[in-house]
């Protein structure tokens, strides 16, 4: 980490959907170009936590969040432009999704929200985001094909290239491994390694070795709670701060 | 090892085949009329049909001559109702899938399209009536019959829109969304696009049901007679009434003393013809573009 | 170093959307909610408009309720004494719809059955088309086979006096209501799960067994949801029956009687009745009546259907 620069801010954020409560008012910070691991077992709560900072909680309508969110120094709930928002976070979900649009449309789908339309300003913006993705050299002559025609690792890496089209702060993968083969797992996490010098990383997994691998810092999320929030290096040492980090890292449950 | 044919199991096996036959006949019942019933229809329209048929006007009190009147008439009935009802019901199943929050208002407003769909025929009639032909003064005319006709599609092209949006997967919604699309953004670049064939299919199918309607057309705009050229394309002023095919139909079929027998029998033949040849176009497209699907 | 806050402007310069696409996007948006709104105000409006025509009926002296609903004598242009009795129309319409779905169930529902679990799919993609193909057919064009073709039949068959009767709209609503029941069937008995069927063949069920014990029971709600939309079809069909059975508008005696629907005799004295008067007012309350009928079938049809989807 090059500054201490806070990038997100959460304080006491709850999360319920319609009575059940699924975040119980948690505390933590990220900071500017770190990459934080999120590990905690299923329906920890994991996903619901980085919908809460991009808001797309507002679509369902059975979701009540409170607390505080602070994103790169933006009120979350209070921000004037939720689109804009959205922009400032990179999301890339567990499922590789292509849109059913070209391969060049998907990644030119975001600029072109915001309102710019000609080919001289998309065509570097998409060459940009394929490189950074690491997908450029596979795809380059077929910029006119369907996304969804893509593979599953491909796409995955079309939809971090999506999510870097529009220039995030912040980057939040959620378990981007779950559905794709270990050798484009590995090119995306040399591809997380070049971003971070330029963004802030955020790597919800269920994959501890890959926290391990890549993180600076961990958060265990366990039920709705922070159980610890440590370096990665406490984390895994054989002696973190708590019996219960011990007993999910070295696999005894989870 | 063989397992061996019990009779217990040859009895088992005759049931089954005696079961598999009764319901098959059932399902022929419906198929072997509608064949035997067209067949029939055309062979007594024979001596009528044929191009000029449709493009001659009725002679000699009706009782003879061709449905020109009447064709061109339901075509325009169908083509303003559609230009009413088309926009208007894709737009409210757009709001309907897309921006409505599964609360008890709409939830009150899914049961009103529901219901609109199961209104009978004559109460639309009075309907168009009350409200367009008397309380709008527009008086008989065809804009009265089309903006009935119009109410009476609007449901089913709702659902038929409601269909097609619901189809497109939830996630790539959540893509767009998460890269800071709005919604209309979304539904335009993704949702649409990949609905177009349902919607499609819905409005051809509306197409067809408010060809053959009679009486909500009967009472607000559709007439006994009106005299017009032979082959004439632009017959009707929107104010004026017309005749149409559906309601010919009727006029022929009750009121005429003395037609010739085959002439009602092949209006019959081309309303239905026409009714078929439009269903027929929809499960073509739905075809079509089903071989096409984008993921 | 302490930690500090990371700065409140964006470092990154992003594009902004200009301000007609914002106003553009507001403005579809506002008529996409509009649209959808208007659902409701077409159904209310329905009803408003054809009670409105109706309702100064309601309020004359020479008007009774009760005996617009309970009395069989219907003699609106009488001179010296007019009587508005609908009941032989309702039993018209009861015994005409009663006839039809005595034999569009149990065909419908055996087609359904024979599509859904006996048939090659070659076959069930042609009857399918088959199916639409009959639903589309205009009810005039039904009321014409009726008229013509049914008629002779019957008259030919049963030596009837006259081929317009009960018998005759019975079959012929039966033909229109069949395909309704048949989707609606079959989509109801492919909703069960293939789980039921399994389980059902490792008992050794045939499959006639596993219909009658299994899934008939488990496709319970979606077959009468069929039925009932079937029912409000028939019942509110107005041009079929009006040519098909016939102008006598008394209680039928037997189903080779003509009798007179609700449906039909509106359409049959609409056109006679002075705009205003008395007699077409009525008619108009009897529009509304059969609005309320048909809507309560909807809606008890929806409540059916809702409890399936509620397991």
């Amino acid at each position: 980490m090059t500054a201490f620069i806070k990038e997100i801010e959460v304080e006491g954020l709850r999360l319920a959907y319609d009575a059940k409560e699924v975040l119980h008012g948690i505390t933590f910070d990220v900071y500017r170009n770190e990459i934080l691991a999120v590990i905690g077992p299923a329906q920890s709560g994991k996903t619901s936590m980085l919908r809460c900072l991009n808001r797309t909680t507002d679509f369902t309508a059975s979701a009540t969040v409170s607390g505080q969110v602070r994103v790169a120094g933006e009120d979350v709930r209070r921000t004037k432009d939720v689109f804009a928002l959205r922009r400032k976070i990179g999301m890339v979900a567990p499922l590789p999704t292509g849109l059913p649009l070209t391969i060049y449309d998907n990644v030119a789908f975001a600029p072109r929200c915001s309102g710019l339309t000609r080919r001289a300003d998309l065509d570097p913006i998409v060459e940009r985001c394929l490189r950074q993705a690491a997908l450029w050299d596979e795809v380059k002559d077929r910029l006119g094909n369907l996304g969804t025609a893509l593979s599953g690792g491909q796409q995955q890496r079309l939809t971090i290239a999506r999510a870097l089209s529009h220039q995030p702060e912040i980057l939040c993968l959620d378990e981007f491994s779950i559905a794709i083969d270990p050798v484009t797992t590995m090119r995306i996490e040399d591809v997380l390694k070049e971003l971070r010098r330029e963004i802030t990383i955020l790597l919800v997994t269920n994959l501890t070795q890959q926290a391990r691998r890549l993180s600076d810092r961990t958060m265990f999320l366990w039920d709705g709670d922070i159980v610890e929030i440590d370096d990665t290096e406490v984390i895994f040492s054989g002696s973190p701060k708590s019996q219960r980090t011990r007993d999910y890292v070295s696999g005894v449950f989870g | 090892m063989r397992f061996a044919r019990t009779p217990h199991v040859a009895r088992k096996e005759r049931a089954e085949a005696a079961a598999k036959t009764v319901f098959a006949l059932m399902a022929a019942a419906m198929v072997v009329p509608l064949v035997l019933i067209v067949g029939y229809l055309v062979y007594v329209a024979w001596p009528s049909l044929g191009w000029n048929f449709i493009t001659d006007v009725p002679r000699r009190g009706m009782t003879d001559g061709g449905i020109w009147p009447a064709f061109v008439g339901t075509l325009y009935l169908v083509g303003i109702s559609l230009l009413v009802s088309a926009p208007i019901g894709i737009l409210a199943a757009v709001y309907l899938n897309e921006y409505a929050k599964d609360n008890w208002f709409n939830r009150v407003v899914h049961l009103a399209v529901i219901n609109l769909a199961g209104v009978p025929s004559i109460v639309h009639a009075l309907f168009g009536l009350g409200a367009f032909v008397y309380a709008a003064r527009l008086g008989y005319s065809i804009l009265s019959a089309s903006l009935t006709l119009a109410i009476m599609t609007l449901p089913v092209i709702i659902a038929s829109t409601r269909e097609a949006l619901a189809s497109v997967p939830m996630a790539f919604r959540e893509a767009c969304w998460n890269v800071g699309a709005t919604r209309w953004q979304t539904i335009r670049a993704v949702v649409l696009p990949n609905s177009i064939s349902g919607i499609l299919t819905g409005v051809i199918l509306q197409v067809s049901r408010a060809a053959g309607e009679t009486a909500p057309v009967m009472f607000t705009g559709a007439v006994f007679f009106k005299s017009v050229e032979r082959g004439e394309l632009f017959p009707y002023g929107l104010h004026e009434q017309c005749m149409a095919l559906s309601m010919h139909l009727y006029t022929l079929a009750t009121q005429v003393p003395n037609v010739k027998e085959s002439l009602p029998y092949a209006t019959a033949v081309v309303l239905l013809g026409s009714v078929l040849l439009v269903n027929a176009a929809a499960i073509a497209v739905r075809v079509f573009i089903r071989g096409r699907k984008k993921w | 170093m302490s930690p500090e806050r990371a700065p409140d402007s964006a470092p990154v310069s992003r594009p902004q959307r200009p301000r007609w696409a914002i106003v553009g996007e507001r403005a579809i948006e506002g008529l996409i909610r509009l649209s959808g709104v208007s659902a409701i105000l077409f159904v209310a409006a329905i009803f408003f408009f054809v009670l409105r025509e109706a309702a100064p009926v309601l309020v004359r002296d020479e008007f009774s309720l009760g005996q617009f609903l309970f009395s069989t004598e219907w003699y609106p242009t009488s001179a010296s004494n007019v009587r508005y009795g609908t009941l032989a129309l309702t039993v018209g319409t009861l015994s005409v719809t009663a006839l039809a779905m005595a034999l569009a169930v149990p065909f419908g529902l055996g087609a359904a059955i024979y599509l859904s679990e006996f048939c090659a799919p070659r076959v069930r993609e042609t009857l399918k088309v088959v199916i639409e193909l009959l639903s589309a057919i205009p009810s005039v064009v039904w009321g014409f086979v009726g008229l013509t073709v049914m008629s002779k039949l019957i008259v030919n068959l049963t030596g009837a006096p006259v081929g317009v009767n009960v018998l005759n709209g019975g079959i012929i609503l039966a033909l229109m209501s069949v395909p309704v029941i048949v989707s609606i069937g079959e989509d109801s008995l492919k909703a069960v799960p293939d789980s039921y069927r399994e389980a059902g063949i490792a008992l050794g069920a045939t499959r006639w067994q596993l219909v009658y014990r299994v899934l008939l029971p488990a496709a319970r709600n979606g077959l009468l949801a069929a039925v009932l939309l079937g029912v409000g079809r028939a019942a509110g069909e107005t041009m079929a029956v009006l040519m098909a059975t016939g102008h006598a508008v008394h209680i039928p005696g037997g189903i080779l009687d003509s009798v007179r629907t609700l449906t039909a005799n509106i359409a049959a004295e609409l056109g006679e009745a002075p705009a205003g008067s008395d007699h077409y007012r009525v008619l108009f309350l009897t529009g509304t009546l059969l609005f309320l009928i048909t809507f309560a079938v909807n809606l008890t049809a929806d409540f059916v259907v809702r409890g399936i989807r509620r397991k």
